[in-house]
C-alpha cells in the first residue's frame, strides 16, 4: 500500500514540499539546539519546562482523540464512522509521533534516551507514559493497517485483529490519563494538583482530536474526493460540541475552587493567566490575549455549531471554520495555558514570564510539519484504498 | 479437522505468550522500587502505632538520616556570612557562576523569608525576618518527591545516610524532578558549564551539559571525614550543624529537642531534613 | 546474464573498493599507527589488574566503581603496591596516568571510541587552563 503515497497530483507534491521546508528549518533548529545547548530556548532554571512539553501535552489529547470514532464503530456498531475510523487512527499515529518527538527534543541528554527503559522507574509517571505512548503506537499501526489491508482485499478483518482494537480503547483513556498524572501529582504545583486534570484533559482531548479530523474531511472532500459522508461529519460535531462544553465546565470549575476557598497557591495560576498578577510592582500578564482568545474562539465555536444545529443548515465552510476555532481554543488553553500556568509561579513565589525563543519556535513548527507530513501520508494511502476498492 | 488444529494452534500459543510473560511482571511488580522509598517504613509501624498528628508529622524512623540545622539568630546582620557559605560550596563543587536567572546555577544561596516560607505568615513580620536573607538548599526530604518523579533513578535516596543523591551519568535532562521538588533547589546545565567554573577544585568533577545538579551533602568531603563545606565556612559562629537526625545523640539532636525549630513547608509530606531556628 | 560486461568488473570494483582498508594496511610501508599509550610518568609499574586485562575491561571497572561510589555509597580505598588511591577515574586511575592526551586519547582515537567521561571529570591539561586564567 504504501507505494500510494508516489502517486499524487501537483497540489499534494506542493503540499509535501511546504510542509518539508519547515522540516527542513525545524532540523536545522534542532541541529543547533543539539550543538550549543538548551540554553538556546526560552526556559530556565525557574521554568525549567516550556514549548516542548505543552506540545507534548495537547498532542497526546490529539491522539487520544482517536477515540471518538473507534468507541462508537466498533462498540456500538455504529456503521456510518466506517469510512473514517481509519482517519482516527491514523492520526493518532502521527500525533503520537509527534509527542515523542517533542519529549526528545525537549531532554538534554537525548542519546541517553534508553535509560527510561535500561533503568525501569515504576514509581516515576514518565515511565508509564513511555509505556502507553508506545503501547497506543503499536497498537495504531497494527489497526490501523491490518483493516486497511484487508478492506482493499475487501475481505472481512481478521478476528486476532479485533482484541487488539478492543485494548486499544483503555489504552487511549490511558495516555492522557497518564499524561494528566504527570504534573497533578506533583506537590508545591498548586494550580496542577488537581484531581480534575485527567478528566479535564480527557474532555479537551475529545474535541480537539475530532475537530482535527472533522477538518482534514472537509479539505479532503475538497482536493481528494473523499466525502466523510453528511450525518458522520453531524456526529462528530456533536461530540465536538459536548466535550468542549464539558471542558469548559471543568475549567469553570477550577475558577470556584481557586476563587471561592481564596488559597493563593490555588488562585495565582488562574490570575496570571486570565487577570495578570501584581508582583513587586511589575505586573505579569503576557498570556492574557491567549487565555481571553481561548474562551472567545470556544463559546463562539460552540455558538456556531448551536446555529447550525437548530436551524439545520451550515455549509462546510461553516463547519471547518467552527472546528478550527475550537481546535485553536483547546490549543491555547491546554497547549499554552495549562502548562505555563502551573509554571509561572514558581516554588520559590517568584513570577518568570515565559518566552520561547525562535530557535524553539523553529523546533516546534518543525516537529508539527513532520506529524502533518506523516498524517497526509497516511490519510493519502487510506483515501486511495477508498477508491480502489470503490471503482 | 483442520479448524481444530488451527484452534489449538491458537490457545497454545496464548498459553505459551502468557507463561512467558508472567515471569516478566511478577518480577516487576515485586521490586521494591514499585512502593516509593519510606513507604514500607511506614507500613512496618503498622496502624495500631499510628498517632493522630498535623500534616507536618513523622514516624520515628531507623537508620541514618543525615539532616542539617541552620541557626540563623547567628547569621543575621551578617550577609558576608551568607556569602562566604555559597563560596566555599561554589568552590568545593565546581559550581559555573552564569550571570542570570535563566541559565543559574545554584546549589546553597540565601532569599527573603517569605520566598523561603511561603506557607509562614510574613505579614508585620518583624524587622530581623523582614531584612534579613535566609539559607535555602537542598532538604534532603526523607520522602523526596524528585526520587518519586524521575524515570531512570538518576536521583535516588541513598538508604544508607538518607541523603538525595545524583547519578549525573545517568541522568537524561527531562527536569521532571525540578517539576517534582516544591523547594525550587535543583539547577539544569542549560549550557556547557565549564567556561563559568572560575577555580576547578581538582578533588570533584564538574558536570556536563544536560544534567541536573544540586546539593548532595558534600558526600565526597564526608567520605574524607570533613564536614560539609557550608558547615565549615561558618564554623566559628557554629550556624550550621549537621548531623544524624535518629541518633538521639548527635549534636543536631541535643539542639533539635531544645529549641523550636522550623521546616520548609511541611505540609507537603515530603518530610524536609533541613531545619531552622528563626 | 544479461550485461555481463559491466555487472563482473562493476562486481569486482565494488568489492576491491570495500576491502580497500585491508589492502592498504597489507601493502602500507608506512610504521605502525597502532597506539603507544605513554606508561604514567611518575614511573609506577603496578595497576589494580594486569595491563591485558585492563586494556579490555577498564570500562567495566570503571561503571563498578562508578556505581559503587556514587550509588552504594561504598568508597572504601583501592591500594595498588602499597599505596592507597580514592575509587574513582580522577582519583585513582589519573593520579598515575596524570596525562589523558597521551594516554587515555591515543587509544580512543585509534579505536575511535569517545567516553565522555571528561566532559566532567578534570584532566591535568584541563586544570591547567584554568589556572592561567585565573
Amino acid at each position: 500500500m504504501i507505494e500510494k503515497v508516489f502517486k499524487g497530483n501537483s497540489n499534494y507534491w506542493m503540499w509535501l514540499a511546504f510542509l518539508s521546508a519547515f522540516v527542513a528549518v525545524g532540523a536545522i533548529c534542532y541541529l543547533r539546539q543539539f550543538v550549543y545547548g538548551m540554553y538556546l530556548t526560552g526556559m530556565g532554571r525557574d521554568l525549567s519546562w516550556g514549548l516542548y512539553i505543552s506540545q507534548f501535552t495537547f498532542l497526546v489529547g490529539v491522539a487520544a482523540g482517536g477515540l471518538m470514532l473507534v468507541l462508537p464503530y466498533y462498540v456500538h456498531n455504529y456503521k456510518t464512522f466506517g469510512r473514517i475510523t481509519i482517519l482516527g487512527e491514523f492520526l493518532a499515529i502521527g500525533a503520537l509521533i509527534m509527542c515523542l518527538m517533542f519529549i526528545m527534543a525537549d531532554i538534554g541528554q537525548p542519546l541517553r534516551g534508553l535509560n527510561m527503559i535500561l533503568h525501569p522507574t515504576p514509581n516515576s509517571m514518565l515511565f508509564w507514559d513511555m509505556v502507553v505512548l508506545l503501547g497506543y503506537l503499536g497498537l495504531n499501526i497494527i489497526c490501523g493497517w491490518v483493516i486497511l489491508t484487508a478492506e482493499r482485499k475487501q475481505v472481512k478483518p481478521p478476528k486476532w485483529v479485533y482484541i487488539f482494537v478492543y485494548v486499544s480503547i483503555p489504552f487511549a483513556v490511558s495516555i492522557h490519563t497518564v499524561t494528566a498524572m504527570l504534573y497533578c501529582g506533583l506537590p508545591g504545583r498548586h494550580f496542577w494538583l488537581s484531581a480534575i486534570t485527567a478528566p479535564r484533559f480527557l474532555a479537551s482531548a475529545f474535541a480537539a482530536g475530532p475537530a482535527l479530523i472533522v477538518i482534514a474531511c472537509l479539505i479532503m472532500k475538497r482536493v481528494a474526493n473523499f466525502d466523510a459522508g453528511r450525518e458522520a461529519i453531524n456526529k462528530l460535531t456533536t461530540i465536538i460540541m459536548y466535550a468542549a462544553l464539558i471542558n469548559a465546565f471543568f475549567v469553570l470549575l477550577e475558577f470556584f475552587v481557586g476563587f471561592y476557598s481564596n488559597i493563593p497557591g490555588h488562585k495565582h495560576s488562574l490570575q496570571y493567566l486570565f487577570f495578570g498578577i501584581e508582583h513587586h510592582g511589575v505586573m505579569y500578564n503576557n498570556l492574557v490575549p491567549f487565555m481571553w482568545g481561548s474562551v472567545f474562539l470556544c463559546f463562539g465555536g460552540l455558538g456556531l455549531f448551536a446555529y447550525m444545529k437548530i436551524k439545520d443548515t451550515g455549509t462546510d465552510l461553516m463547519i471547518g471554520i467552527g472546528c478550527a476555532m475550537i481546535f485553536i481554543a483547546l490549543w491555547l488553553d491546554k497547549g499554552l495555558g495549562f502548562v505555563m500556568g502551573g509554571l509561572a509561579i514558581t516554588p520559590l513565589e517568584e513570577i518568570v514570564e515565559y518566552y520561547p525563543t525562535a530557535n524553539e519556535i523553529g523546533i516546534t513548527l518543525g516537529i508539527w510539519a513532520t506529524g502533518f507530513l506523516i498524517v497526509t501520508l497516511l490519510y493519502k494511502i487510506a483515501v486511495d484504498v477508498e477508491h480502489e476498492v470503490e471503482a | 479437522m483442520d479448524k481444530q488444529r488451527r484452534k489449538f494452534l491458537k490457545i497454545a500459543g496464548a498459553t505459551a505468550l502468557a507463561g512467558i510473560s508472567a515471569p516478566a511482571v511478577v518480577k516487576l511488580t515485586s521490586t521494591p522500587a514499585l512502593a516509593s522509598s519510606g513507604h514500607g517504613k511506614a507500613a512496618e509501624h503498622g496502624a495500631a502505632e499510628h498517632k493522630p498528628e498535623g500534616h507536618g508529622g513523622e514516624d520515628s524512623a531507623k537508620g541514618v538520616r543525615l539532616g542539617m540545622l541552620i541557626d540563623m539568630r547567628k547569621l543575621y546582620g551578617h550577609p558576608e556570612l551568607l556569602e562566604k557559605v555559597a563560596a566555599a560550596c561554589i568552590k568545593v563543587h565546581n559550581i559555573p557562576q552564569i550571570e542570570g536567572n535563566k541559565n543559574e546555577i545554584k546549589w546553597i544561596w540565601d532569599m527573603a523569608y517569605k520566598n523561603v516560607f511561603p506557607e509562614h505568615s510574613s505579614y508585620h513580620s518583624s524587622k530581623i525576618t523582614e531584612e534579613n536573607n535566609f539559607l535555602v538548599l537542598c532538604n534532603h526530604c526523607d520522602e523526596p518527591p524528585c526520587v518519586r518523579v524521575c524515570p531512570t533513578k538518576a536521583t535516588f535516596r541513598d538508604e544508607k545516610t538518607g541523603i538525595v543523591s545524583m547519578d549525573f551519568h545517568r541522568c537524561i535532562g527531562c527536569r521532571f524532578c525540578m517539576m517534582g521538588c516544591p523547594y525550587g533547589a535543583r539547577s539544569f546545565n542549560w549550557m556547557d558549564p565549564r567556561p563559568y567554573i572560575k577555580e576547578y577544585n581538582p578533588d570533584f568533577p564538574t558536570r556536563m551539559r544536560g544534567v541536573v545538579e544540586k546539593c548532595n551533602f558534600c558526600g565526597e568531603r564526608r567520605a574524607l571525614g570533613q564536614e560539609p563545606a557550608c558547615v565549615e565556612a561558618v564554623k566559628d559562629v557554629g550556624a550550621i550543624v549537621f548531623g544524624d537526625l535518629n541518633d538521639p545523640d548527635s549534636e543536631i539532636r541535643q539542639i533539635l529537642d531544645k529549641e523550636h525549630t522550623i521546616q520548609r513547608k511541611p505540609s507537603l509530606g515530603t518530610k524536609p531534613s533541613v531545619f531552622y531556628i528563626v | 546474464m544479461y550485461n555481463k560486461g559491466t555487472i563482473i568488473p562493476g562486481l569486482i570494483i565494488f568489492v576491491l573498493f570495500v576491502t580497500f582498508p585491508l589492502w592498504f594496511n597489507a601493502f602500507s610501508t608506512a610504521a605502525s599507527t597502532v597506539p603507544k599509550p605513554e606508561l604514567p610518568p611518575g614511573g609506577e609499574k603496578a595497576c589494580i589488574a594486569p595491563a591485558a586485562e585492563m586494556r579490555a575491561n577498564h570500562m567495566v571497572m570503571l561503571n563498578e566503581w562508578r556505581d559503587d561510589v556514587l550509588r552504594d555509597g561504598d568508597r572504601v580505598a583501592v591500594t595498588v603496591d602499597g599505596k592507597q588511591y580514592r575509587k574513582g577515574l580522577q582519583m585513582a586511575c589519573m593520579q598515575c596516568h596524570s596525562n589523558k592526551e597521551k594516554f587515555c586519547d591515543s587509544c580512543h582515537e585509534y579505536a575511535s571510541v569517545k567516553p565522555y567521561c571528561w566532559d566532567c571529570h578534570l584532566t591535568q591539561s584541563a586544570l591547567a587552563t584554568k589556572k592561567e586564567t585565573h
